[in-house]
Order: structure tokens, then sequence, then C-alpha cells
């Protein structure tokens, strides 16, 4: 380490052989900057369990436009849309095809008493082109009378039952006053919005939400003739609906405006954030005292070097070689540890949180910066470095 | 070099200088001129609170000079910048009272820190002579310690190897063998009076060892701020 860090810096150097001089320092430090990660890769990591269970539903879906009503404030959240506006998007050269989709909650009781509740979709079962292909060869089963596919990780329900649903093997249960068979199952991924999702025709839909109907689903689906831009359709469509009902966007503007709403507009997005802040807070705080009082230590010493014709950068460097030692030295076990905890909660809770390489770059990234930046306050103490106190 | 030719590296005129400010302002030096020659090894001696460190400090360039002025190897430090005072500072030695070692360096490495403010150098040969130095003043086989791990004695004698190793103009020293026995302060003085008859080396001292008191070419007695006393033994 000595060898490495000398040629790096052209110099002896100091704030390392100043670290590992006090290793009850060098340990708190390195503790303090690792707690920090972990509490910052924690609240990014469900965050980001957030944000994926919010897209997964569009996971299902195939099509280049959306058209939803204006009060809507996701995929899931949505208001109604008048199925006219369908008719009337089909009439505008480049639209190829449109399917209603129809969107519920649908609440039911499990064998141990609880009550869960499943994101329904209710979808033409002959539009096999407006779903993902995981699924599209599933939806002629469909077509029977309450036949539904289901999340082979929905909560509450029986995980044997669920796992045979993928061999052939079928159950039924109850929901809403209705006996539901689920004939298959598919990959979404648990979440926060629901226990589970399901798909069933838009008939069976209509018959689980008896107060629904035909001529309102949650959003319509567009996919584009070949050869042509969405983006292009996408003006066409709002040149002929009348802005103040319909809103048009291509998934890929729904999929952003939807985790941008989370972020911003739900408290879950929040309270993240707010835990990502207090996170790198409490790392500020640490580096801070830590770099703050190994100055104050060191004043001696450093006025010596002063004396000796030191400048001003050498300290600046002294301290920021600490500041970044501490950050790599702490981020190493605070990501090793975060690793662990995200396998145990995905374990726990069913939560799609994974560590993923962008997230720890950025969090890497964010601590030098955050201990740059606490070398930088702590380096105000070196005025205090007096040679003439020296005598 | 121009500098090599001085022949008062320290030349004093008119200094004055006050602590404090307001109502508790107090003068601690006052017009104080002195001349000091080069190779010369010069004592001030006084009571305490006699200003002898004060003016130490102004002639190091670890204090601003306030009035008078002050000639050091042949630049004047009165009003000089930070940045001219940074580079005189590395063509000087110093050796406290204190020996105020680096704790986590080595005794070589401390000696060291002298060498590399001059520049990323050849770090071999830097390191032959900082364990040279270290060896002349007796502590080959200490090299590799840590401070917490030396004598009182040796810590300063690091300390005073430090302050020789990059061969300095002008060497200020303040109480230096006070940490030291009579035979070692007395070798570490004959060792700055050597360094002047054969490099041209200035060492100002301020002691009041009488053990080597015969060793100075010149000893000045200061009180309240002002020479009372100007003697070439």
């Amino acid at each position: 380490m000595n060898a490495v860090l000398t040629w790096l810096f052209g110099r002896l150097p100091i704030g390392w052989l100043q670290l590992s001089h006090s290793r009850t320092r060098l340990f708190a430090a390195v503790a303090g900057v690792a707690f920090a990660n972990l509490l910052v890769f924690m609240q990014l990591g469900i965050m980001g369990a957030l944000n994926s269970s919010t897209v997964a539903p569009y996971s299902l879906l195939n099509a280049d436009i959306i058209l939803s009503s204006q009060e809507g404030n996701t995929l899931t959240d949505s208001g109604n849309i008048a199925r006219a506006y369908m008719f009337q998007a089909l009439g505008v050269p480049g639209v190829a095809a449109g399917t209603p989709l129809y969107i519920g909650n649908l609440p039911l009781s499990v064998a141990d008493g609880s009550s869960i509740s499943l994101l329904s979709f209710g979808l033409d079962v002959t539009q096999t082109g407006f779903v993902a292909a995981s699924i599209a060869p599933e939806m002629g089963r469909l077509a029977i009378e309450n036949a539904v596919l289901l999340d082979k990780d929905t909560r509450g329900m029986p995980a044997d039952a669920l796992a045979s649903l993928a061999t052939g093997g079928r159950f039924t249960f109850e929901a809403n006053g209705k006996t539901l068979n689920a004939v298959g199952s598919m990959a979404v991924g648990g979440g926060f919005l629901a226990d589970g999702m399901m798909v069933t025709s838009d008939q069976s839909f209509l018959r689980f939400f008896p107060s629904r109907n035909s001529g309102a689903p949650d959003q319509i689906l567009l996919r584009v003739a070949d050869g042509i831009a969405p983006d292009v359709v996408v003006e066409r469509l709002r040149a002929v609906l009348p802005p103040e009902n319909v809103k048009v966007q291509t998934v890929a503007k729904a999929r952003a405006a939807d985790l941008a709403f989370m972020a911003t507009e739900r408290p879950t997005g929040i309270i993240f954030g707010f835990g990502v802040f207090m996170g790198i807070l409490v790392g500020l705080v640490i580096v801070y005292q830590v770099l703050s009082t190994d100055v104050a230590d060191h004043l001696r010493e450093y006025a010596t070097f002063k004396a000796m014709g030191y400048d001003q950068p050498f300290f600046l460097g002294i301290v920021f070689e600490e500041a970044l030692i501490l950050a790599v030295l702490g981020f190493v076990p605070g990501l090793i540890v975060s690793i662990g905890l995200y396998t145990a909660l995905n374990a726990v809770t069913g939560l799609p949180v994974a560590m993923v390489a962008s997230r720890a770059v950025l969090v890497f990234v964010g601590t030098l910066v955050a201990c740059s930046a606490s070398g930088a306050i702590a380096t105000r103490r070196l005025a205090a470095a007096d040679p003439a106190d020296l005598f | 070099m121009a500098d090599n030719q001085i022949t008062h590296p320290i030349k004093v005129q008119g200094l004055n200088h006050f602590f404090g400010t307001g109502e508790a302002r107090k003068q601690a030096i006052w017009d104080l001129n002195l001349t000091i020659k080069r190779g010369s090894l010069t004592i001030l001696m006084g009571p305490s609170g006699s200003g002898k460190t004060t003016v130490l400090t102004l002639m190091g360039c670890l204090r601003n000079v306030q009035e008078g002025r002050v000639g050091l190897l042949g630049h004047e430090l009165h009003g000089a910048s930070e940045a001219q005072l940074v580079q005189l500072r590395r063509r000087l030695g110093f050796i406290f009272q204190a020996h105020n070692l680096h704790e986590s360096l080595t005794a070589t490495q401390n000696v060291l820190m002298a060498l590399q403010v001059h520049g990323r150098g050849n770090a071999a040969k830097q390191q032959v002579a900082a364990r040279h130095i270290l060896g002349l003043l007796g502590l080959a086989d200490r090299a590799d310690y840590l401070p917490q791990n030396l004598s009182g004695g040796q810590k300063q004698r690091v300390a005073i190897a430090r302050a020789l190793v990059s061969n300095p103009e002008v060497i200020f020293a303040d109480e230096p063998t006070a940490a030291l026995d009579k035979e070692s302060g007395r070798v570490v003085v004959e060792m700055l009076k050597k360094l002047g008859q054969a490099r041209g080396t200035t060492t100002v001292m301020v002691t009041h060892d009488n053990r080597i008191m015969d060793l100075a070419d010149r000893i000045i007695t200061l009180e309240e701020g002002r020479v009372v006393q100007d003697t070439a033994p």
C-alpha cells in the first residue's frame, strides 16, 4: 500500500500513514462510511424496487402508443377513457391496430383468511399482438369463461399450486362472488402495487367487475403501421383527439412519466429520496468529524511542515488523500453488506430488490464526492497551523 | 549562484515588533540592528520574554515583519508574499526545542520530508541521504523506528537530522541541546560549527546551555527586546 501510494503521489503518503497509525480512528471512519453507504444502498434498492414494480405491468404489453384519460396518473392508476376514441384513432393514418385495456384491482380472501388484491388486466384474447410474447400463446385459453393467468409470485396464494400452473396444473379460487379458474402462470414480479397480477379476457373482466362497462376501458393500446415512427403518429393523434380528454403518449414516454410520477408525487418516492439524503448527510458528518479531528491532532506536525517550506496545496493534498482512502475503504464493505441485505430482503418480501452495476457506480462516485466535500470543509482547520507557535 | 556570494545572509535594520492590538499592544522588539556573517555560529541569549525567540521567528520567515527591515539571503522579508516566504523557508533548517516529529512516520520518513519539499526527486538517492545523516547522528540502527519507540534524545537527533539533510543555508535552532546529554549536545553543536566552516552554513541558536558557549563565534544577549551585550568569545 505504501509503495503504491508513494508512487501515486510522488511523496510519502502522509494521509495514509496518519490514518493507519491510529487504527481505532481508521476503523470508526471506515465503519461510518460503510454505514452511510449501506443506508443509501438500501434506500436506492427499495426505490429501485418501487420503480420496477411501477413499470412491471408494462412488460405484459406490446404496444407503440397508449391513449389515456387526462385524469389518470399512471398506467394502473388511471381514469376511464371512452372506447369511441379508439375508433377515431383507427381512422388516423399510420395507426394499424388498437385494443382497449381494462384494469382493476380484484380483492379476494385467501385460505388463511387474509385478503389480498390482484391487479387485473382485461384484454381481447384475439388481439395476441398486443401482449408480450411470453403470454401471447396462453391468450387462447382465456377465451373460456372466467379463465385467468396468474403471476407466479402472487403473495398469499399456495406456492405449490402456483408452481403447478406452469406444468399444466389447474386450480380455482373465488373472488367477488365469482369462481375463477387459474389456467396458466406468468412472471411479473411482486411489487408495491398489489399482491399479484392477473390477466383475463375482457369478457371475464367485465364479469368480475360488474360496475365496469365495455365502452369505458382504462387505457387504449395502439400499434403503428410498419415504417412509421410512433412519434409522428402521436402528433397526428394529438391533432385529432380532444386534448382536454385524451392523453396521447408513446409507451416509452408513458413508462418514464409513470416513474417520474411515483418518484416525485407519491409519498413513497419522496420518503426514499429523503432516506438517501439522510444517508449522505450521515456519511458527510462522520467523515468531516474524523478528518477535522485528524487535522486538529496534527497541527504541530503541519506547522513544522510549514516551517520546512511546504505550502497550502500540500496540506490540502493530505486531507483529500485521507478523504479518498476513507471513501474507497468504506465503500467496499458497504457494497458487500448491501448485496447481502438485498438478497435477504428479496427472499423475505419478494420485492424485486437487486444490486445493479449502475447503482453501485453511482453510489461510489457519490461517496468520493461526499468524502471530498467533507475533506474540503475539514481543511479550514489547517489555518490554525502556525509555525510561529512552535517556538 | 549569487546567493552563495552573500557575506552576510542576515541583515536586520531598525526592527520593531509588537504583540496585541489597541490598549494591549505591547512592543517586544525595540529598534534592533543585527548583521550576521556567513558560516558563523551565533548564540542568542537572554531571560525569558527578552524577545530572542521572536527575533528568531522573524528572521526565519515564520512571522511577518511589521516595522523595519530584515534581509535574509539577499531577500527583504518586510512585505514579502507568502509564496516568497515559502520558497525562502525551503533554504532554511529549523531545530525546535520540542522535536515535532510526525508520530506516524519513521525516523527516515521524517527526514525524507525535508528532502521531498524540494519536489519529486530521485527516491533512492533521497533514502541514501536520509540514512547517511541519521548515521552521522548515531541513529543508523534506529532509522526505521517510529518516534514513539525512540528516547527523547534520539527523537531530538532525528529532528536535527531533518533540519540538516537538505544542506540549508541558514539554520535556526531553539534550545536544540535541551533534550540531549552533555556529550551528544556537544557533538551536535560541533557538527553545526563544522558545517559553517566547510559549507558556509550560518547558524543562529537560542540557548542557555553553558556547556556549548565556547563553540560560539558570537554571543548576543537580549533584554526586553534590545541588544545589551554582543561578544565574540
